[in-house]
């Protein structure tokens, strides 16, 4: 890609939107943690995304807003590669997940390269997807032990603080039927964030809540935001969660970002009609 | 009829010997079933393509014939292709290969019945496809289908009579030679009956059991 230069896009920043694609924060391309390029995916005839660029720095928290539908949970899965793009290229801290080099040619990528990359990213979901066999500890030590290498005693220590820091350590015992929803949610985030990624992806995590318990996780989650360097791809209809913790808030409509900027911006005075009319329904 | 009481105690030790093959029996075609069918269940679900059509011809094959002929063929097919297997490898790999085809659409309902999302979680884990069949998908998907794999095994204790025929001395088999020799042919064979009652009997209960209380 010749006329992708390093510097076309140094002096971009969230609001920038000079060269037409969405930027989280400055830097070279070989500093770039997440970027799509013309990532187009179709579900039969029904183009969801449509030629998507956009790319974050790291360390950025960007929100993702828009109409259901308009592909924001389809951005998260692509990037965890529970979807193939139908088009274009998603690149993961410098490594594209659809393809890898093999003796010197591209290849398009094997399951392990594809596991590699996947390593960076954690990801939580809106129904928590905790696995019920398992005890919360056991949960959150099965993938460290298993793909990190990590010895038992390792990972359960470590598990213990991440608990500890989501409240729950006294339940490390417990099966996740018997917490409640945003305790399990919680679970999930420890879990998510035990694998060290710099990526954490999350998909609506409050939504399935009682009302009551939606606090704890976002309160939870602007901890994470404050304390932590991780990334974060963000989908939610909370906004003053996410007016707290953005450094981005990404409009998307019709398979593209059609505005993008500082939460300031994007929920004092956006630009685009179709960022008012959606804002002025969900505030 | 003459019911002959002494012909029971006489047979009751032949009954015995019937009993330990019949139970060994079970066991390792149990074993074979419940083996086999995992690996039918997991090939059509995840295995390539080149394996996926096969697997489901062979099933499909295998569960559409009767396992009387499967026997035959085992007992009189293989020793032309030069493989001659004793009678309890015979029966036992005819009962457990039967079964497998069974085993196996059970095993691929629990399969199914594992919500999409737990692949999803086991995924953005980056856990192996052998780790997440093995720790989050398998485990499961087999509590819930263990009193229907259950079901299979009394359903293949009432089958291991079928072994008779290609020589496994189970408890009819018994039956049969005490009788030819004895010709006391009812009392043994009602014998046989009621060992088959009091064997199925508190199995079907224990899995009943079972079955009430993973459904809880
Ligand atoms: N597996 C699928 N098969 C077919 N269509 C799909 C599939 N997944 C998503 N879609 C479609 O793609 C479009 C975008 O879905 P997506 O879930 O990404 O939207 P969203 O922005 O997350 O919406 P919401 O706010 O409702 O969660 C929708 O029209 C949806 O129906
Ligand atoms: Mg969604």
């Amino acid at each position: 890609m010749p006329a992708d230069t390093a510097n076309a896009y140094t002096d971009t920043d969230a609001g920038g939107r000079a060269q037409g694609r969405a930027t989280v924060g400055t830097g070279t391309t070989a500093d770039e943690l997440i970027r799509f390029d013309r990532v187009t995916k179709r579900f039969g005839s029904n183009t969801v995304l449509d030629s998507l660029d956009f790319r974050v720095f790291p360390k950025k928290h960007v929100t993702l807003i828009g109409p259901s539908g308009s592909g924001k949970t389809t951005i998260l899965r692509l990037l965890m590669t529970l979807l193939k793009p139908d088009e274009g290229t998603i690149t993961v801290d410098g490594t594209p997940l659809s393809h890898e080099e093999r003796n010197g040619k591209l290849v398009p990528a094997g399951e392990k390269h594809v596991r590699e990359v996947r390593k960076n990213m954690g990801m939580v979901f809106q129904q928590f997807n905790l696995f019920p066999h398992m005890s919360v500890l056991r949960n959150i030590t099965e993938a460290p032990v298993q793909v990190l290498g990590m010895s038992r005693d390792e990972a359960a220590e470590r598990a213990l603080e991440l608990l500890d820091m989501v409240g729950l350590k006294d339940r490390s015992d417990t099966y996740p039927g018997r917490l409640s929803g945003g305790q399990q949610q919680r679970v999930a985030i420890a879990r998510a964030l035990a694998m060290r990624p710099k990526v954490l992806l999350l998909d609506e995590v409050t939504s399935a809540l009682d009302p009551e318990l939606v606090a704890g996780v976002l309160d939870l989650l602007r901890d994470i935001a404050r304390t932590t360097d991780i990334t974060m791809l963000c989908v939610t209809h909370e906004m003053s969660f996410a007016r707290d913790i953005s450094d981005c808030v990404m409009m998307f409509d019709e398979g593209k970002v059609i505005e993008f900027g500082h939460p300031e911006k994007m929920f004092g005075d956006p630009e685009q009609e179709r960022t008012r009319e959606f804002l002025s329904a969900v505030l | 009829m003459n019911w002959d009481w002494s012909a029971v105690d006489a047979f009751l030790p032949r009954l015995a010997d019937g009993l330990l093959v019949t139970a060994q029996a079970l066991a390792l075609s149990a074993l074979l079933a419940f083996g086999l069918g995992l690996v039918w269940a997991v090939a059509q679900r995840s295995g390539p393509a080149l394996v996926r059509g096969p697997v489901a011809v062979f099933t499909e094959f295998i569960r559409n014939t009767p396992l009387l002929v499967q026997l035959f063929f085992l007992y009189y097919v293989l020793p032309e292709w030069g493989l001659t297997l004793s009678a309890m490898v015979t029966g036992v790999v005819g009962l457990g290969l039967h079964y497998s085809t069974y085993t196996a659409e059970v095993y691929r309902a629990g399969i199914e019945g594992v919500p999409r999302g737990q692949w999803e979680a086991a995924t953005a884990l980056s856990l192996s496809r052998g780790r997440t069949w093995g720790v989050v998908i398998l485990p499961q998907a087999i509590r819930r289908v263990a009193p229907a794999l259950g079901n299979y095994v009394i359903a293949m204790l009432k089958d291991t009579p079928m072994l008779f025929v290609v020589g496994v001395m189970e408890m009819l088999g018994e039956a049969r030679q005490f009788s030819s020799e004895t010709f006391l042919t009812v009392e043994a064979v009602t014998v046989v009956g009621i060992a088959f009652i009091l064997l199925s009997c508190p199995a079907s209960f224990l899995m009943r059991t079972l079955e009430r209380r993973l459904a809880r």
